[in-house]
């Protein structure tokens, strides 16, 4: 081990964040960014804490500097293959799914893996 | 201090990366080159997988192999010591490849002299998941020791995944592992899955491997 074998990719992540608040925010000639409002799926292993860490690290002398990140989780919803109802699932079951309609097992993901910039606060 | 406003966004923040890997798709559709793209845990057999893939493919299939690896060049050292045409990505601390990266691979190599690109990601079964590579096809390695409970811990690798293949069978004497389990739960997560059981190291299940390839190399050509 080097040290180095930990999960990096919320930085590339925070960077697309980024780019595309401080576009919006001159889009809108907004002097200064307050907060942001994320949905992220519950399929993601993005920590809260760390998407924030990041955000402030990466933010330094932009327009989004102190910005606070509202992070909305969104449910992971899969489609029955048999009788095609939707429904959430959780994380910890998605080896185990069953359909509560019909008890067929298994299914296709519907969403809980996007991550999406949704508004933000403005001055 | 002003008032507060409220800025409608409404974007997708991967969507760079999925506009770029949708470029590397169609680029290689048009020469005819097939890109993989094989995700694992560190230690489950990528390299070997290769090695093996390589010699199965010779005189049928031109194969090259794009090696991602934090900071080591170690991997791509192995391949290109059995004269293999291999690029080395060094992801600088980075756990996965994005299509940038691929991009970069591909622009380095003479993807036309190709009929199937590897991509050996990063040993990692979190981080290579949401990532577009670009790939056409998508496939994991699960190896033995690993446990057969894996797709219940990293249910998003699994359900993205085309071939799964359960390599280092020539432990499973030695385990507790449930290959009945196993496919139980990730045909739960994802149906169309293929499964396939190899061993690197005896070369037991291989030929199927190199079937399946041969095949989807042949359709992604439109020869079948």
């Amino acid at each position: 081990m080097k040290g180095k074998d930990i999960s990096m990719h919320e930085l590339p992540i925070m960077e697309s964040i980024l780019k595309i608040v401080l576009k919006h925010a001159k889009m809108n000639r907004a002097r200064k960014v307050m907060a942001i409002h994320l949905q992220v799926g519950k399929l993601s292993d993005l920590e809260d804490e760390w998407i924030q860490r990041y955000f402030d690290y990466l933010s330094k002398g932009t327009l989004a500097e102190g910005a606070k990140l509202k992070i909305e989780r969104t449910p992971i919803m899969v489609q029955c293959h048999a009788c095609s109802t939707s429904y959430e699932a959780e994380m910890a079951r998605m080896g185990e799914l069953v359909c509560p309609t019909c008890g067929e097992k298994g299914g296709t993901l519907l969403s809980g893996r996007e991550y999406f910039i949704k508004e933000m606060e403005v001055q | 201090m002003g008032d507060i406003r409220l800025i409608e966004v409404k974007e997708e923040i991967l969507a760079d990366n999925t506009k770029l890997a949708e470029e590397v798709r169609e680029r290689l559709r048009k020469t005819k080159t097939m890109l993989l793209n094989l995700m694992s845990s560190p230690g489950s057999g990528k390299t070997s997988l290769i090695l093996r893939t390589a010699e199965g493919l010779k005189g049928s299939l031109r194969l090259g192999v794009i090696e991602a690896d934090i900071d080591s060049t170690v991997d791509a050292e192995k391949v290109a010591a059995r004269g293999i045409p291999a690029i080395q990505l060094r992801t600088g601390g980075f756990c996965h490849l994005d299509a940038t990266m691929v991009t970069q691979g591909i622009d380095a190599m003479a993807v036309n002299e190709f009929d199937l690109v590897i991509i050996e990601n990063v040993g990692n079964l979190v981080c290579p998941a949401e990532f577009d590579t670009g790939a056409h096809k998508n496939v994991m390695i699960l190896s033995v020791p690993e446990g057969d409970d894996k797709p219940l811990k990293y249910p998003l690798m699994f359900s993205i995944c085309d071939l799964l293949l359960v390599n280092k069978i020539d432990y499973l004497s030695l385990s507790d592992f449930d290959m009945a389990a196993l496919r139980g739960r990730v045909l739960a997560l994802n149906p169309r899955i293929t499964i396939l059981e190899v061993s690197c190291k005896t070369g037991a299940g291989i030929e199927g491997w190199i079937d399946w390839l041969k095949g989807e190399v042949a359709t992604f050509k439109g020869l079948k």
